[in-house]
């Protein structure tokens, strides 16, 4: 039926085709199995996780989904409580001296690692050393720049570790002595530049100056965290099983957790439909109504430690006028845009740059109504917005920060006459454009790395890497320098309302609203903490 | 014929060189680097950064480093994104995936768009070729995007038979290989009733008509050879269509493929993987339509291999 050329041609194309599959037959990298896989109905959590991890290595990652993992393998001097407060972790507990500058860490003695190892203080002080080696290029390096001598040793001033402030007096006493008083220490412990990694395998994989060594691959991960990595399927899941050797393994509940790999919120919140996420990491704008209305079991918000705001270039004109910024800051119905654009997710107006805490609340806020918009805006020349040359918004692509920056855009517009244009640029090209101040106004966010307001204030000092307003400000830098060098924790909070105060009145940064998370979570999952940094002990969740 | 695809394969040679060559430069002329993020790092750890990964040096240095590595060790270099991966790694574990991807998504766009393309010739302007053909234009206009979602809503969601993401068990494969395969088979009935219908008006099929053949031998004998012709043309760039566009698919069910790290490398600046993923790209779609002009020839006697 087929001429010979029209078989061969078939023939050819089923070739290809066979090839194809072929090609296809598992020949993904063996997910090596370092521990036994979990058991049919075991208890495993099953997590959306953002974007593909960098990589495993806390010395070279700078996501918050590689936190999320990284706090499941290792552990370090602190955790989390049941609660989400500071609980002891490696350290079992720890003396402060009296000037607040040394701490003396007692590691416990049945902290182990996964091999069986015992986790000793050298292997903090080495794991200290590795990510502040310059060759190693540590993104996160600056973390440990509280210690006396860490950014001179990371820049190359320093040869000597020795003289860095890190120093095991014995296999179970951690000394470390900082370059100024620095009230947040604990805090800031628990992010993973300071967590230790096991030192002999790190070495084995020749992955001591090296990123991206085979010491992070499943199979060759020794940990000291509540589980253990059994398997990485690239841009699909990480599985980890619960630790034998773990110091506190008997408080664990989980047999194992499943990190997903998901980049587009709509497919995490399907999948979570269809039962194959626990925990739904980031619901969709759209989908909140739906979920609140119909599974108020599920739905959750829980403020989150950071604010949305817009940046602005404080070196050009007109907006080198403070008076212009806060007639724009003026203008800005929060309210309505929570109502409107965020659908009511529970997001505060912010009033003042740092999210309101137990342990600090800005006294300084933007005061002013319309009017008094109008009035400064008018005493810097530019009467109901006459002759003023239009603003322009940047906003990097995703449709959520169009729709504020359209809303701001009217409001400025109706409410001062105010022209503004708005600009989308592609993510990389909107850094960019921030760091060599090529912009006006442009949107921007800040989550808090501790849980102090110092994270946020520490910003604005000038020539600081995020400041990238150009605004300076003497005063400002002079009280930041102080606020570490302060006593007691009331003086310090002190400093902080008069930095809110001086950024109030000069507004190089106009806060827009404070954030909350919205997510959902199935009904069985127990003890799931929430704390307005978005972190957890994995130990204490459990599974129904 | 070897001399043939010796000759196209020798051309292919400087074609690489200068698709590499523009790559390299273009992403690194385009603004923001692999270490942009939203927290800023130190001036100094960011030259550590780029001294690990050989950034500092000049521009022609890092070239010619490049070009180096490739042709003497076929080395793709290191992700600056994925830390503990290189390109080479990330290329041999994405691409079967995406392959298999594009194989099922293929032999369900053949199969469909083949015999619809095929019935609606035979039953030209009746109901059936009208189904056909408003269900090929439908295909044609609805975007994957809207296309997979939906498919998830019924068959996923609402009847619980397939996977809604994931490429672990063949019920994960069902949704997208189908969503990806129904675009490209609407194309093909297209094309294939076009050519069929060309082809029935032609004298000879006229002339075995008159001879009494049956109709079955006529359309699979006579007609479809010809009728194919078209199809195979736009097989080429199909095939290259379906491995590299693959990055909505992927993104909306969650497949580990290459098509993501192809688009998400350029947002990421990850020079080294736009550059092998470029590479790969490259090859493949040369070497494709050298396939596809080999076949040609071998489906129509009047062409020659020239």
């Amino acid at each position: 039926m087929f001429t010979p050329l029209l078989r061969r041609a078939v023939l050819l194309a089923t070739a290809t085709l066979l090839t194809f599959f072929a090609g296809c037959s598992k020949k993904d990298s063996p997910p090596t199995v370092a521990d036994s896989a979990p058991a049919p109905g075991a208890k495993i959590l099953r997590v959306g996780n953002g974007a593909e991890p960098q990589d495993i290595d806390p010395h070279v990652v700078t996501g918050v989904g590689e936190h999320k993992i990284i706090t499941a393998l290792l552990e370090g001097l602190v955790t989390y409580s049941p609660d989400g407060d500071i609980a002891p972790g490696v350290a079992e507990r720890w003396d402060i001296s009296e000037d607040n500058l040394t701490y003396t860490f007692h590691l416990r003695e049945n902290a182990r690692w996964s091999n069986g190892d015992p986790v000793t203080a050298q292997d903090f002080v080495r794991s200290f050393q590795r990510i502040l080696t310059p060759s190693l290029g540590a993104e996160y390096a600056y973390k440990l720049f509280h210690l006396v001598g860490a950014e001179e040793f990371n820049t190359g001033k320093l040869t000597d570790f020795t003289q860095v402030g890190a120093k095991a007096l014995d296999d179970h006493t951690l000394r470390l002595t900082l370059k100024h008083r620095t009230p947040f220490l604990l805090d800031s412990l628990q992010h993973y530049a300071w967590f230790p990694v096991h030192i002999p395998t790190v070495e084995k994989f020749d992955g001591l100056t090296r990123k991206g060594s085979a010491w992070t691959r499943a199979g060759n991960y020794v940990g000291n965290g509540p589980f253990n990595l059994v398997e990485w399927k690239t841009n699909q899941k990480i599985t980890v099983t619960r630790s034998h050797t773990y110091w506190d393994h008997a408080a664990v509940k989980l047999d194992g957790i499943e990190f997903f790999a998901i980049d587009s919120a709509d497919t995490e919140e399907r999948m979570f439909r269809t039962g194959a996420l626990d925990y739904c990491y980031s619901l969709p704008l759209g989908k909140i109504a739906t979920y609140r209305r119909e599974h108020p079991d599920m739905y959750h918000q829980d403020p989150y430690y950071g604010v949305y705001y817009y940046r602005i270039n404080t070196t050009r004109k007109p907006l080198d006028d403070k008076r212009v910024r806060r007639a724009l800051a003026l203008a800005i119905d929060r309210d309505s845009i929570i109502k409107n654009i965020l659908r009511d997710g529970g997001q505060t107006p912010a009033l003042n740059f740092t999210p309101p805490s137990p342990k600090f609340t800005s006294a300084a806020r933007m005061a002013g109504d319309l009017d008094e918009a109008k009035r400064l805006l008018a005493e810097a020349g530019y009467p109901d917005g006459k002759g003023m040359p239009p603003v322009e918004i940047l906003f990097n692509t995703l449709d959520s920060h169009r729709v504020i920056a359209e809303a701001i855009q009217q409001m400025w517009r109706t409410r001062l006459g105010v022209d503004a244009t708005i600009t989308n640029q592609e993510w990389k090209v909107y850094l960019d454009s921030q760091q060599t101040l090529n912009y006006q106004v442009a949107r921007a966010g800040w989550i808090g790395d501790y849980d102090d307001p110092h994270t946020f204030l520490d910003l604005w000092v000038t020539g600081g890497g995020n400041n990238q307003t150009g605004w300076s400000h003497a005063d400002y830098d002079r009280l930041l320098r102080g606020a570490l060098e302060t006593k007691t924790e009331k003086e310090r909070m002190a400093v902080y309302q008069k930095l809110e105060a001086i950024l109030a009145d000069e507004m190089p940064v106009i806060p827009i609203y404070f954030y909350t998370r919205v997510y959902a979570i199935s009904p069985k999952v127990k003890n799931w903490i929430s704390n307005p940094l978005d972190s957890r002990a994995w130990k204490w969740v459990d599974l129904k | 014929m070897f001399r043939f695809i010796a000759r196209r394969l020798l051309e292919t040679i400087p074609v690489l060189f200068i698709i590499v060559t523009a790559t390299f430069f273009m992403v690194r002329f385009v603004p923001g680097g692999p270490f942009d993020s939203e927290k800023a790092t130190t001036p100094e750890i960011r030259a550590n950064l780029e001294a690990y990964y050989g950034l500092n040096l000049p521009l022609h240095r890092q070239y010619t480093n490049y070009l180096k590595a490739i042709v003497l060790h076929g080395d793709l270099g290191r992700s600056t994104k994925y830390a503990s991966r290189t390109v080479n790694e990330i290329i041999a574990d994405k691409l079967p995936t995406s392959l298999e991807l594009g194989g099922l998504s293929l032999a369900i766009a053949l199969v469909l768009g083949l015999s619809a393309g095929v019935i609606a010739a035979v039953r030209r302007n009746t109901k059936v070729d009208y189904i056909v053909s408003s269900f090929a234009m439908t295909g044609i206009c609805v975007p994957t995007f809207v296309l997979g979602p939906l498919l998830v809503l019924i068959f996923a969601i609402h009847l619980g038979w397939f996977s809604a993401s994931g490429w672990y068990v063949w019920q994960d494969r069902v949704l997208p290989s189908l969503t990806l395969g129904i675009v490209y088979a609407a194309g093909i009935a297209r094309l294939t009733r076009g050519g069929m219908l060309e082809v029935l008006n032609q004298d000879y099929i006229r002339t075995a008509r008159a001879k009494g053949a049956s109709e079955a031998r006529i359309i699979f004998r006579h007609a479809l050879r010809g009728g194919l012709l078209p199809v195979v043309s736009y097989l080429g760039p199909a095939i290259a269509g379906i491995l590299t566009g693959s990055f909505v698919i992927e993104t909306i069910f969650q497949i580990p493929g290459l098509g993501r790290e192809f688009v998400n490398s350029a947002f990421n600046r990850d020079y080294t993987l736009v550059l092998g993923t470029v590479i790969l790209y490259a090859v493949l779609i040369i070497s494709l339509n050298l396939v596809v002009d080999v076949v040609q020839v071998w489906l129509n006697p009047k062409l020659k291999f020239e």
